[in-house]
């Protein structure tokens, strides 16, 4: 029998307090996982909670831009490509609300938060996807960004956290690549497809860049992350590893980086600074798109409320059945 | 019968091992010890009623599972000569 460490009614006293935390960054500092059950810091929890749930809420709103082009997708095989990406974006939401829940939230606060507007997701789901060509560029860069910042997140040291992400990451891998076979078809096509796939790449560019966070010089929880093991890289080191990759591959369909500063030193493409007011305004809600978005939620989950409400009343019926049975 | 799931260890998923016989929740925990990690195998261990599992039918795996997609596999897509990081 174990007592869950939520559950504790008493408070601890100091010095078993400070046994209890010294064991914990102990535990951190070996590379061992935390899990649920074990004690951990207050803002070790808080920390924790609100990065699962932001990164839950993105999976969810993240499937609003891609969703925009199921119908019109240009061939069967395209709209079986992306129905099966937004289906493991669904997926990757809900693995993800689970892992925040064992940490003693619960799912109807997570949801109620989002619905509200009072949780944050990530910025680059509140641009619109105008043309095809921008599941291409989803796919390319906003995936590849993502599993940039996901990889190193299969060793952090909370134990659920770490497990989602190992399940995400092997799906994420066929989403960046159907994007990238989505921009090379285009920008092979016709001189209208090539500039299609250009004009994409021109709009996507840059807030693929700001979804690795502000610059480390204004990133409020880079530290306490980065000791907890929680974060493993800065953001601006992920964001420099995202440009040296994406680089050579915008070569290689022949498309421009829209960054007239982009120059290669030799081992890093150095770039120009992204427009860190525009990054603001879009994360505290006056993007192009989040009304919008918050809006398609609501409606889905208002629009789903007979749904749960049928499933419970029909789980009910059968209950009763099966007691006079 | 209790079905029994160990984490061999810290930030490992619990695993099914196997089974037991125990007349309660206490009972199973120390038998699924003494049966199943008497080399250290743990760092944790789950007991749960077989009664409370909820199984899919191996005869409906078809029907049950569905199509498995070629194109949900990243070794779906060709990535081109020269490429690198897709």
């Amino acid at each position: 029998m174990y007592t869950q460490g939520l559950d504790q009614a008493e408070p601890l006293g100091d010095e078993e307090l400070s046994r209890l935390g010294e064991r914990f960054e102990a535990t951190v500092a070996a590379e061992e996982k935390v899990e649920p059950t074990d004690w951990m810091p207050d803002a070790y929890r808080t920390l924790l909670t609100r990065q699962i749930a932001q990164h839950a809420h993105s999976e969810i709103v993240g499937m609003l831009p891609e969703g925009n082009w199921l119908s019109r997708a240009p061939s069967l095989r395209r709209k079986g490509i992306l129905l099966a990406k937004v289906q493991d974006e669904a997926g990757h939401g809900l693995y993800l609300y689970s892992a925040a829940e064992t940490l003693g939230v619960t799912r109807d606060e997570l949801v109620d938060q989002l619905l509200a507007g009072t949780a944050k997701y990530s910025s680059i789901f509140n641009y619109p996807t105008l043309t095809w060509a921008d599941v291409g560029a989803i796919g390319w860069l906003v995936d590849g960004a993502a599993i940039m910042n996901q990889v190193p997140l299969c060793r952090c040291s909370y134990g659920p956290y770490a497990r989602a992400m190992v399940r995400i990451c092997r799906e994420e891998s066929f989403h960046q690549r159907q994007g990238f076979e989505v921009m090379t078809v285009l920008a092979q096509g016709t001189p209208a497809q090539k500039a299609m796939a250009q004009d994409a790449l021109d709009r996507w560019w840059w807030p693929s860049l700001m979804m690795f966070g502000p610059p480390d010089a204004q990133s409020v929880h880079n530290d306490r992350s980065l000791r907890w093991k929680v974060k493993r890289f800065t953001n601006d080191e992920l964001r420099q590893k995202f440009v040296d990759m994406t680089v050579p591959q915008a070569h290689f369909l022949g498309l421009t980086i829209p960054d007239d500063a982009l120059w290669y030193d030799g081992e890093h493409w150095v770039f120009g600074e992204p427009d860190w007011t525009e990054f603001t305004r879009v994360l505290s809600g006056d993007g192009p798109c989040n009304r919008e978005r918050l809006a398609a939620r609501r409606t889905a989950h208002d629009d789903g409320a007979w749904v749960r409400e049928a499933a419970v009343a029909h789980a009910e019926k059968r209950r009763r059945a099966d007691v006079v049975a | 019968m209790w079905e029994v799931f160990v984490r061999s260890r810290a930030g490992l998923a619990h695993q099914h091992v196997g089974s037991l016989h125990a007349v309660d929740a206490e009972m199973a925990l120390a038998n699924a010890r003494d049966v199943y990690t008497r080399r250290g195998e743990g760092a944790s261990l789950w007991v749960v009623p077989a009664t409370e599992i909820v199984a899919s039918d191996p005869d409906d795996k078809e029907s049950f599972f569905g199509l498995d997609e070629e194109f949900r596999h990243p070794s779906h897509y060709v990535v081109p000569d020269g490429v690198v990081g897709i």
